[in-house]
């Protein structure tokens, strides 16, 4: 099982075994959305996230 | 199995107690004391268990020797029949403030009368399975909590310890039901719903648990407002740090804390409509849930907690308890999650 450490809360986050990159998962901790960036090493960062306009 | 016997059945607590012993895998509860409803079946007062159990309340006096006694009475009764209590059964777990201070004199000072058995206040174990566990195993004696002190206790008992902690500010919210059943003018309808009413802004009886477990060398203080609310207790403290930390730190502070903990969870949500702890989420259960944020400025984390006053604020952690008291399985009868929505 591969594992690695969430961006967010230092979470260890199981790597599905079929991830891809650039694909999201989410920490089960703290429900941070995450984006694998690389697989070999895996490496996740905060995936970005969706931009709202309130019209201001 | 053991026999257990509920005294003052009939109040809020009595009433949760039952509701969860009822369903213990080690426990029968052969008799529920009650001087205002004896000869009552319980349903007529807890509606909530009909059908789950034909138990009538006794009149006190017809109480027989059991394995176990939960004496579920108004602060300042137990203490002063204890003797007979003791008597009856050979492990007694008391929900009221009558033995939760170990200090004759704190007593005094916080309830503002003197001890009537100062000789038994050492022989009880304060109930807080997540910082009293090593003493409660096998002690024949254990005093209940109180909720809005579990709140504090377990939501800053990590910061303490880790001597984090500078000082802090609480507001806990609390429901109509930390009042009890009995009614006054102030919980009349009228006057209580909707009500969002300070009751007390300093001096809160629970500070005497709170220094009692955390130490009173950190400035801790809190204010208790009640809300529209019947179950709950919602603590948000206002917590200066001694130094700057990251928001990851703080995870790892408590993940060390709370991750071996059955019935503690840590809730800080990046997504979905839940992401800090709601007492609405833990009604009913044993859990106590802690989140946390951490200001900018790295050295002011808001930290929130959400209990059930009548579940880990009381019964639930009694009986948590009597399981450690008794060598049975720490979360045995108290393994079930709230009901959403």
């Amino acid at each position: 099982m591969t594992t690695a450490t969430c961006p967010e809360c230092d979470a260890d986050v199981v790597i599905p075994a079929d991830a891809m990159e650039n694909e999201l998962i989410s920490c089960a901790e703290c429900g941070a959305e995450l984006e694998i960036i690389s697989l070999n090493p895996v490496e996740l960062d905060l995936a970005p996230e969706v931009e709202e306009d309130w019209g201001e | 199995m053991i026999t257990v016997g509920i005294v003052g059945g009939s109040g809020y607590t009595g009433g949760e107690l039952l509701r969860l012993l009822l369903f213990h895998p080690h426990v029968e509860v052969t008799q529920i004391t009650s001087r205002s409803e004896a000869g009552h079946f319980v349903h007529t007062v807890h509606p909530n268990l009909r059908g789950v159990t034909q138990l009538q309340f006794i009149h006190p006096d017809a109480l027989q020797p059991c394995d176990v006694l939960f004496l579920a009475l108004p602060h300042g009764t137990a203490s002063k029949v204890i003797d007979h209590y003791a008597a009856l059964a050979p492990t007694i777990i008391d929900l009221s403030a009558d033995f939760r201070l170990n200090d004759p004199e704190a007593y005094r000072r916080w309830y503002g009368e003197t001890h009537p058995a100062p000789e038994w206040l050492d022989r009880f174990v304060y109930g807080l399975p997540e910082r009293t566990r090593d003493q409660l195993r096998g002690a024949h004696y254990a005093s209940g909590v109180g909720c809005n002190a579990t709140s504090i206790n377990l939501a800053l008992g990590p910061l303490v310890q880790a001597g984090w902690l500078d000082q802090a500010a609480i507001e806990i919210k609390v429901g109509s039901s930390e009042g009890g059943n009995q009614p006054n003018a102030g919980s009349h309808h009228p006057v209580r719903s909707g009500a969002v009413r300070t009751y007390s802004p300093t001096g809160h009886r629970h500070m005497a648990e709170v220094e009692m477990m955390l130490g009173a060398d950190v400035p801790i203080h809190f204010a208790v407002t009640a809300i529209e609310m019947v179950r709950g207790v919602h603590l948000l403290a206002h917590c200066m740090l001694t130094e700057r930390h990251e928001e990851k730190e703080v995870w790892k502070l408590y993940r060390a804390a709370y991750n071996e903990e059955p019935f503690v969870r840590l809730v800080r949500s990046k997504t979905g409509l839940h992401r800090f702890p709601e007492p609405r989420i833990v009604a009913g259960t044993n859990y106590c849930d802690i989140g946390f944020e951490m200001d900018e400025s790295g050295d002011h984390l808001v930290v929130i907690a959400a209990l059930d006053n009548l579940g880990k604020g009381a019964a639930g952690s009694a009986v948590q308890c009597m399981n450690l008291m008794l060598n049975f399985d720490e979360c045995a009868g108290l393994r079930f999650p709230g009901i959403y929505p």
